[in-house]
């Protein structure tokens, strides 16, 4: 520990200056990480065509690795920050594994990651992000930028390219430089930035919702409800999206957890105000009374 | 997910009580991923007392459901009675044999209480190889396997569709001898509830019968929309 302090303190860092191209110096500085080059490889001449043989569920239902795919995340920008929102079911084929997923992994106190796609890969690859920005600060004395973020993870898997990441995520960040800032990144090395993103195979009738509703200059409430309301409709129609409502409100003091609403729960209000499609559909509130009765 | 079992989705139970006996099924209709229907049942009554539940590729159930439909009614005019549920599973077993080589994509589940003897009756039908032996050979789990007739008589309960190892878990959990109608009905809603909560392709709703010597209860349960 003592000698991690004494690296990460070095006086030589001081003297150096912050020009606007230290963002794009700054994924170039962090040297290969070491840790990511030593994966062990399986004895097989084609990494990549042997991981899709193994793990390709549509060619081969019979795939001896089913990983754990389908999900709905969305985030989008707008006048009072970026509003970030997932569902929160994780599935193998059709068994589903969980009902209780973050998919939201809170990289520092300014910066969010969602996942989408290999559970693993995006849970590893987004903590090591975290790692790789906490570094960063503490060479430099200040926040990485959103930017500089997404960049290092762009280029970590597009390192690993053909090799069979499965990823899909976005950064959202404000930082004094950029403002509110958002990123998508996926596992083929695409890095873009923009307003509105649906990542998951729940995307298209996120994107139905959100398309519809959006606009920049929301209210606070208005667009917390409506990252809520493209969730619910994703999670109704898409068999691999579920579970519960994980909403995170980023503005320039740091993000919020927006609210933690059970899907059931907001099926049933939705109903109740709208009496539009929602009213029809039963809920899984009163399911779970009726189990409690019986317990 | 080219198998024909697991396109559309859906799970079916039967259970068997004290002189009752109960079916149960989910209300999705899918089309992979996507969520087309949550109001398609897939039990089908033939007879005051005779119900078969139907899981699988969606055209098959509408289609074999309306065809024994058509075989019930001819059956109904000739003998000018009800068709037992004894009588109704060898039905359905020569029906299913009858397209050994090009089986219908369907797991049926039949339950019902003779009217004669009063007895519960509950019977699905087990999966074999319709292919041959190497394709049998080189294919895991029952993806090459389908409902071809052979009947799978059970005291106690009988499960099908995509949700059906879940089925025969939270069936084996909750099932116990002679339960009476009331409690039968809760035993099968909840192992049903909970079995499609675990599985992507069914859930979405259920429809539950609680069939007795001359008394049937259909009813409706809400269940979650996700």
């Amino acid at each position: 520990m003592d000698t991690l302090v004494a690296r990460y303190t070095h006086p030589a860092f001081e003297s150096e200056g912050y020009s606007s191209a230290d963002d794009q110096q700054a994924a170039q500085d962090l040297a290969p990480p070491s840790l990511s080059l030593n994966f062990a490889l399986p004895p097989i001449a084609s990494t990549a065509s042997w991981l899709r043989a193994m793990t390709d569920d549509h060619s081969n239902p019979n795939c001896p690795i089913k990983i754990a795919h389908g999900t709905t995340t969305l985030a989008f920008r707008f006048k009072g920050g970026i509003i970030v929102a997932t569902d929160s079911r994780a599935t193998a084929g059709n068994w589903i594994a969980s009902q209780t997923v973050k998919k939201v992994i809170e990289i520092n106190s300014h910066l969010l990651g969602t996942m989408a796609g290999g559970a693993a890969d995006c849970q590893y690859w987004l903590a090591y992000l975290g790692m790789q920005c906490r570094l960063h600060e503490l060479r430099h004395k200040r926040r990485i930028s959103v930017a500089a973020a997404s960049k290092i993870l762009a280029n970590l898997v597009y390192s690993y390219k053909g090799m069979g990441l499965s990823m899909g995520t976005m950064c959202a960040g404000v930082t004094p430089t950029e403002g509110p800032a958002l990123y998508y990144i996926d596992s083929d090395g695409t890095r873009l930035s923009g307003n509105l993103f649906c990542v998951g195979s729940g995307q298209t009738f996120a994107y139905g919702v959100l398309d519809a509703e959006y606009s920049y200059d929301m209210e606070d409430e208005v667009a917390l409800e409506l990252g809520r309301r493209s969730i619910l409709a994703a999670t109704h129609r898409d068999a691999y999206s579920g579970g519960f409502i994980n909403l995170y409100h980023v503005k320039e003091e740091g993000w919020l957890l927006g609210n933690e609403a059970h899907e059931g729960r907001v099926l049933k209000r939705l109903g109740e105000a709208g009496g539009d499609v929602w009213s029809s559909v039963a809920c899984a509130m009163d399911q779970h009374q009726h189990r409690e009765r019986m317990g | 997910m080219s198998n024909p079992f697991s396109i559309n989705g859906g799970a079916c139970v039967a259970m068997a009580g004290k002189n009752c006996v109960a079916i149960a099924c989910d209300l999705r209709l899918g089309l992979q991923a996507l969520t087309v229907s949550n109001n398609f049942p897939k039990i089908f009554p033939y007879g005051s007392s005779t119900y078969l539940g139907l899981t699988g590729l969606a055209t098959d159930v509408s289609t074999v459901s309306e065809l024994f439909r058509y075989k019930v009614n001819m059956y109904r005019l000739r003998e000018e009675r009800d068709i037992s549920p004894q009588t109704f599973a060898h039905l359905v077993s020569s029906s299913l044999y009858e397209k050994r080589f090009g089986p219908w994509f369907v797991g049926p589940v039949v339950a019902g209480i003779n009217e004669k003897s009063g007895e519960p009756f509950i019977c699905g039908y087990v999966y074999s190889s319709s292919q041959d032996v190497y394709v049998k050979l080189t294919c895991l789990a029952n993806d090459s396997f389908d409902s071809i007739g052979c009947i799978d008589y059970a005291k106690d309960f009988i499960v099908s569709g995509t949700a059906s190892d879940q089925l025969f878990g939270t069936c084996e959990g909750l099932w116990e001898p002679d339960l009476e109608p009331e409690d039968l009905f809760e035993t099968i809603s909840q192992a049903l509830l909970n079995a499609v909560d675990r599985d992507a392709l069914s859930g979405w709703g259920a429809h539950v019968y609680v069939i007795e010597k001359d008394k049937v209860t259909k009813r409706l349960l809400k269940g979650r929309q996700d």
